[in-house]
């Protein structure tokens, strides 16, 4: 699957272009790069996008709900800081070539994909918490290998959303444990949280290794660190002391502690829900994208007048 | 954009690099870039998306077309002038032993 080069020019370029990832040097937009990196590069950023926006939508079913007002202003900056990385890493995405009306449009008509966990329902309080310790846990363990990209644009919008994210974990976790240390039934809220989101959260990490292929190609290429295994037991390791520190209970019967390693071992990840769920059946993949789709819908008034406005304006000083 | 390059509700409007200057008196930095129908759009939506923290004291918006920039292709002649000289690093000039300078 390596970019082919056709000519020796291309070759030579292509050696050039390799030679520099192996000295740690980062690309930028205007540098030469093969077709198949920049368009893999197109894919990932692309996904990793959509991921965000979409990702507003299961929180956004609690802002109205949020129990304190100190809950509800914490639970609202971080939406509007994942529709906020959404647009850096569109910007991003847009300095390989691609129009952003384009991405939009295929995360609208539901050609795009985004992250698998967001088609996931939060069926109570607790599920709040659990994203924010989990799923954001889950995704500064890999944005913090992305902010090393080989590619300059996507590395220095890691930067700063791993720089947010921190708040957005530590909210989750805040969240969880109030409720892990509240009444008998808020800690089963947030025991069955935990227990609903933990697997899906590793599944965040993508197929293992061995049944990845593009990981391989990403690694070569400066794009990713490290795999996809190592990411997920960078996760679990870190996770089991936070879950132990509020007594709560991670869902695998498996989950040891391994002497020689020093990882925590971890049971069998049901790659067949993984699969369902990216292929269009999770629970909410059809909620999701028609929220997305009215939302774009109902802002079109808003884009209408935009525009008019700034035509007008710009009318009224070509007169004067 | 319609061909007489104003914006037009469902298309892409045109797009604006955004620099940001940090407190404390350090120059302007580029932080990103954002998509506006005109500057002062672009000012308020750089503020929503570069400065939700304090991040700033000054933001700038520039058309992305307006900028010249250098390419990567020139760069070795490019910059060629100011890598042969040793002499303007202050490491080139030796000083007595035992002088602080």
């Amino acid at each position: 699957m390596d970019a082919k080069p056709t000519t020796s020019d291309d070759a030579d370029r292509n050696a050039e272009f390799e030679a520099r990832i192996a000295h740690g040097e980062t690309i930028e937009p205007k540098d030469w790069m093969p077709d198949r990196y920049r368009k893999q590069l197109v894919r990932m950023m692309s996904q990793h996008a959509h991921s965000e926006i979409v990702g507003m939508l299961p929180e956004g079913n609690w802002v109205t709900r949020a129990p304190t007002l100190r809950r509800k202003m914490g639970l609202l900056a971080k939406v509007q800081d994942e529709a906020g990385h959404g647009l850096y890493i569109y910007c991003g995405t847009e300095t390989l070539g691609v129009d952003r009306q384009e991405l939009v449009l295929q995360l609208l008509n539901g050609t795009a994909k985004y992250s698998s966990i967001f088609n996931y329902p939060t069926l109570t309080w607790a599920d709040i918490g659990a994203i924010g310790w989990l799923v954001d846990g889950a995704a500064i363990v890999n944005q913090t290998m992305l902010a090393k990209a080989s590619y300059g644009p996507y590395a220095r919008a890691m930067v700063r959303i791993c720089k947010e994210e921190n708040f957005h974990k530590k909210q989750g976790f805040e969240i969880m444990t109030t409720l892990a240390g509240g009444t008998p039934e808020q800690r089963r809220m947030a025991q069955d949280a935990l227990n609903r989101w933990w697997w899906p959260s590793l599944m965040m990490f993508g197929p293992h290794d061995k049944d990845s292929p593009n990981s391989e190609e990403m690694q070569r290429w400066g794009v990713k660190r490290k795999s996809n295994d190592e990411l997920r037991q960078r996760f679990v390791n870190l996770t089991v002391a936070q879950a132990k520190a509020i007594n709560l209970e991670i869902p695998d019967p498996q989950l040891r502690l391994n002497e020689e390693t020093q990882n925590w071992d971890f049971g069998p990840i049901d790659w067949d829900e993984f699969w369902r769920v990216v292929k269009g059946d999770g629970p909410c993949n059809r909620e999701r994208l028609a929220a997305r789709n009215k939302a774009h819908a109902e802002g079109e008034w808003v884009r209408i007048a935009a525009a008019a406005y700034a035509n007008k304006r710009a009318a009224k000083i070509e007169a004067a | 954009m319609k061909k007489d390059g104003s914006p037009k509700a469902d298309s892409q409007w045109p797009l604006w690099e955004v620099f940001v200057q940090p407190p404390g008196g350090a120059p302007h930095e580029h932080a990103g870039s954002v998509h506006a129908v005109d500057a002062e759009h672009a000012l308020q939506n750089a503020r929503d998306v570069y400065a939700r923290r304090g991040e700033g004291v000054n933001i700038w918006v520039v058309p992305t077309n307006a900028i010249t920039s250098s390419t990567p292709d020139d760069m070795g002649p490019f910059f060629d002038p100011g890598n042969d000289k040793p002499y303007r690093h202050p490491q080139f000039y030796k000083v007595p032993r035992g002088v602080k300078m």
